[in-house]
């Protein structure tokens, strides 16, 4: 039999430094009685491109204008580089932004916007224009340098400030939803393009955003916030298939929740009783409260197969369709399983003809009992 | 060295409490404004608190009396000779607001609706006569009306009239014609402003319903308008009450109004107090006649729908 | 598909151009009859002449006048734009309590007779016994100045995209530094309008300068003194002019600047620029 080739898997293997670079511990900002930012730690290692993302209002935001020092924390520390950040303000810290209106100073060129933080440091000889021309360079802006800020279309302002704050050098680069202005293609395209740069110049990343595809596309690890709280942080992956919470599960895709009665709890795993799969065998997760006998399991719409004709699987759940809503590529089929209060939401590729299954079929499903995942409420 | 060493920590504390007081944003914005509130505190507020207080008291010759009296408004209420101007200063200013208002509207509604690309040009246009000297534009309306001026002349010139009229200067008529086109261009701009607030998809929503144009500019441009409406009508009903140039050059016997009087207190009469009682009763009379405006628009505006 | 409008455009364009007429035309009589040989200004013109504008250099009195107006507009225009720039710059950036009240007080000159601002302000004066001088006409224009220089300076700042500044701390620039490099550029043209339009104001405004001076006249209250002489008027026509012209310069370049900064500004903000 001949060798399977092996394929590289850059993020599961992409070596990382253990190092932190940004440590942030028990840091709570309110507003009067309001709390902006609930006792949040977090760190943050070097080289790595991570992301804040939550719904607007979650703290995210609050939390990068700390680290950046335009806001300061009411209680709790900051520390950039092993350096903490108290008292030092914005002008004076090892980090640089992209803002989310980009903040080009419009009454500069693209040059002189690049320019613009290296004045200060008085450099000598060619240096500075040096240092210019190599951001721009970076960021795809080489020959745009003597346009005025007016005359660009927002990608090339989105380079620009890009430029402005890595010719800095910074530590970290703080970059607040710095995709949100963006057409849809552009956006895409610039996730890759950030995601190369980051690669590229090994600074740290910290990336705000609201939008759970732009995060698990960039990100080596997301923390997932909600009202001022760090719900969790892990690798997009993790967050994606092991989310902590069905908040959590509900923000970053569709999700089937399925409850379910514990039979049996020991060190690693669960064993459930459940309406519609049976009893499942499924991994513990590391922060499990035990809520009387009552559990949640999920399932992602993509992880149900329709089985055809008279293909078995090993594990299967019978039901019926009760809509189909077609999407292109693929097709949302909703499918009612005798025992289970809310139909399943199922996601299948149209490559077998899934967009022609009539409402009202009978219909089996496949599933991974791993894919079935015990979460908190 | 023990007792520094112990006072400095707590000392550390209050100096950054005092540090996020001072960052925070009421403080450094009330501390950035201050000079230019106390500024209208000063030249402003304390004056008229300073009128306020004269119209109480009685003068003697070149003494101030500080004795509590209401005689000054008596005198300013039941004289008839102040009654008389008042009313007629309270009449001219009501006529030039409703007239400018009236005048003004469809040129703001032009400008808003049917300007296009022009729309800064033309508010540009109109305001520019605006911005030069009020006692030129004032004259050259006396040049105008005058008993050889241009427009006695001018007629004469084409035969419609034998001999120079009478009847153009030195009258209310002649006051009123002058402050209407004073305020012009003062009036459109907030009626602008109100009009391209309106959102045009609503128009177009009226005439979906089966509005014809007419309805639907009675029933929503112009009810959505009366904000813009109301402050024009303020912003020339005010300031026109106390005018003192218009009157004084082409309102001759028959326009005097009450700012003359008031000046004429302060000047040759020399009786700050009676001044300072007509001032105040100008202005609360004119605040009740702007209350009543804006009841009475905001009345229609309920109407119309 | 627009939907038809009450009052066609046609009839609308027509009443426009009335109106500009209505405007103008009053104010276009100084200027024909300042180069009009007949002493009173009546139709028919009876000749071109210059003679009336020859003859002002001439008149020592109103030189005298024409140099107090110009430190009067100068001093007025310099300080409502210094306490403009702090009010409109702490209106337009802060948010505390009493904003709107403190701005509405701020305001007020404007829609207050002006009668009834002035002789207060003269019974002030009086009774903290400064005698009047050109000085307290300054101090009575600054007041009426700065609303209008709150106006030109307000439509300059707003719109200023805050994180320009958060943007140049961020790379490293201080207070002060942020203040000169990105701060002070943006906002120059309309702090250059607003000087423009403060000193317009000064140098036309007549009520607050005729009571609140001395001895010393400024070119409106000049002008008020020879309207007595019917002779006069012709110079006071051709100084009308003058003064008109003046005016309309001074206003339009401040327009033209004030503009400018507001689409400066303006541009910035727009996420989809």
């Amino acid at each position: 039999m001949p060798e399977q080739p092996r394929i590289e898997r850059p993020h599961a293997d992409r070596i990382q430094s253990e190092r932190p670079m940004i440590e942030i511990r028990n840091v709570t900002r309110s507003y009067g009685a309001f709390k902006a930012l609930d006792d949040a730690s977090l760190t943050i290692r070097e080289g790595e491109f991570f992301s804040l993302l939550g719904p607007s209002g979650c703290g995210k935001t609050t939390l990068l204008r700390m680290i950046a020092g335009f806001d300061n924390p009411t209680s709790g520390s900051i520390a950039v580089g092993g350096q903490s950040m108290e008292g030092i303000p914005a002008n004076r810290r090892p980090t640089n932004m992209v803002f989310q209106s980009y903040a080009i100073f419009p009454h500069l060129n693209v040059e002189q916007n690049v320019a613009y933080g290296l004045k200060r440091l008085k450099l000598q000889g060619g240096e500075e224009k040096r240092r210019v021309e190599e951001a721009l360079g970076q960021v795809s802006l080489t020959g745009l340098g003597k346009r005025l800020a007016t005359e660009l279309s927002g990608g090339q302002r989105q380079r620009v400030a890009l430029g402005r704050a890595l010719v800095m050098r910074p530590k970290v680069l703080l970059l607040d939803e710095p995709l949100s202005a963006l057409d849809k293609k552009l956006r895409e395209q610039m996730q890759v393009e950030l995601r190369r740069l980051q690669q590229a110049v090994g600074i740290t990343f910290v990336l705000v955003t609201h939008d759970q595809y732009e995060a698990l596309a960039m990100s080596d690890r997301i923390a997932v916030m909600f009202g001022g709280k760090i719900a969790q942080v892990a690798s997009p992956k993790e967050i994606y298939q092991r989310p902590v919470n069905r908040q959590v599960a509900d923000f970053l895709g569709g999700m089937n929740f399925v409850k379910a009665e514990i039979v049996e709890e020991n060190g690693a795993s669960l064993i459930v009783d459940t309406l519609g799969f049976g009893r499942i065998k499924t991994d513990k997760p590391k922060a499990f409260v035990r809520n009387g006998g009552a559990a949640t399991l999920g399932i992602r719409p993509e992880r149900l197969r329709v089985l055809w004709d008279n293909a078995t699987a090993k594990f299967e759940v019978a039901g019926k369709v009760v809509e189909r809503h077609y999407f292109g590529e693929i097709t949302h089929l909703i499918v009612e399983i005798p025992g289970l209060e809310k139909p399943l939401s199922v996601t299948e590729t149209n490559d077998f003809g899934a967009d022609d299954i009539p409402v009202g079929t009978p219909i089996r499903l496949a599933y991974d009992p791993e894919a079935l995942v015990a979460m908190a409420d | 060295m023990t007792v520094a060493a112990e006072g400095s920590p707590p000392l550390r504390m209050t100096r950054a409490r005092r540090n996020a007081l001072l960052r925070s944003e009421p403080v450094q914005g009330f501390a950035l404004i201050s000079p230019t509130f106390l500024y209208a505190l000063i030249l402003l507020v304390l004056p008229i608190m300073v009128v306020i207080a004269h119209s109480f008291w009685t003068q003697h010759y070149l003494t101030i009396d500080r004795t509590f009296t209401l005689e000054n408004y008596r005198v300013a209420l039941t004289e008839p000779i102040y009654r008389d101007l008042l009313w007629r200063s309270l009449y001219i200013s009501l006529t030039v607001s409703l007239f400018t208002v009236v005048l003004a509207y469809p040129i703001a509604y032009f400008i808003s609706f049917h300007g296009g690309r022009h729309k800064s040009l033309w508010l540009f246009l109109i305001t520019i006569p605006f911005w030069t000297s009020y006692l030129l534009r004032v004259m050259s309306w006396k040049v105008i009306l005058g008993y050889n001026g241009v427009l006695n002349s001018g007629l004469m010139g084409l035969g419609i009239i034998d001999e120079p009229s009478t009847a153009l200067l030195y009258n209310s008529s002649a006051v009123i014609i002058t402050l209407t086109h004073a305020w012009a261009a003062f009036a459109i701009l907030p009626i602008f402003v109100s009009l391209e607030k309106v959102d045009r998809t609503l128009v177009e929503a009226a005439t979906d319903l089966g509005d014809g144009p007419l309805r639907s500019f009675l029933r929503v441009t112009l009810p959505l308008s009366a904000p813009g409406i109301i402050s024009a009508a303020l912003i020339v009903m005010i300031p026109t009450v106390g005018d003192y140039v218009t009157p004084k050059l082409v309102g001759g016997k028959d326009g005097v109004m009450i700012a003359n009087a008031i000046q004429a207190q302060f000047g040759k009469a020399a009786n700050w107090p009676l001044g300072a009682a007509l001032s105040v009763t100008t202005m609360l009379i004119v605040s009740l006649m702007a209350g009543a405006t804006v009841l009475i628009i905001r009345t229609l505006q309920r109407m119309a729908r | 598909m627009r939907a038809r409008r009450f009052l066609p455009g046609g009839w609308l364009s027509a009443y426009a151009f009335l109106y500009i007429v209505f405007l103008y035309l009053p104010v276009i009589f100084l200027p024909i009859f300042s180069i009009n040989t007949a002493a009173t200004p009546k139709f028919p013109l009876t000749g071109f002449t210059l003679q009336w504008y020859e003859d002002l250099p001439r008149t020592p009195a109103l030189l005298d006048a024409a140099w107090n107006s110009l430190i009067v507009g100068v001093s007025a225009a310099i300080l409502s734009t210094v306490l403009g720039i702090l009010a409109a710059r702490s209106i337009t950036r802060y948010r505390y309590p009493g904003r709107r009240a403190i701005n509405g007080l701020i305001m007020a000159p404007l829609v207050l007779p002006e009668v009834i601002v002035a002789i207060s302000m003269l019974l002030v004066m009086l009774q903290l016994g400064l005698s009047l001088s050109l000085f307290t006409v300054v101090l009575g224009h600054v007041l009426v100045c700065i609303p209008y220089s709150m106006t030109v300076l307000t439509s300059g700042f707003e719109g200023f995209d805050r994180s320009l500044e958060e943007a140049s701390a961020d790379l490293g620039e201080s207070a002060f530094g942020t203040f000169r490099r990105v701060t002070l550029p943006m906002v120059a043209p309309a702090i250059i309008s607003s000087l423009l339009v403060c000193f317009t104001i000064s140098l036309d405004e007549f009520i607050i300068a005729f009571f609140l001076t001395g001895t010393e006249a400024t070119l409106p209250i000049y002008i008020w003194g020879q309207l007595r002489f019917a002779s006069k008027l012709p110079g006071v026509l051709a100084l009308g002019t003058l003064l008109l012209v003046a005016s309309f310069l001074l206003m339009t370049i401040a327009e033209i600047l004030r503009r400018r900064a507001a689409r400066r500004t303006q541009n910035e903000g727009g996420l989809y620029a």
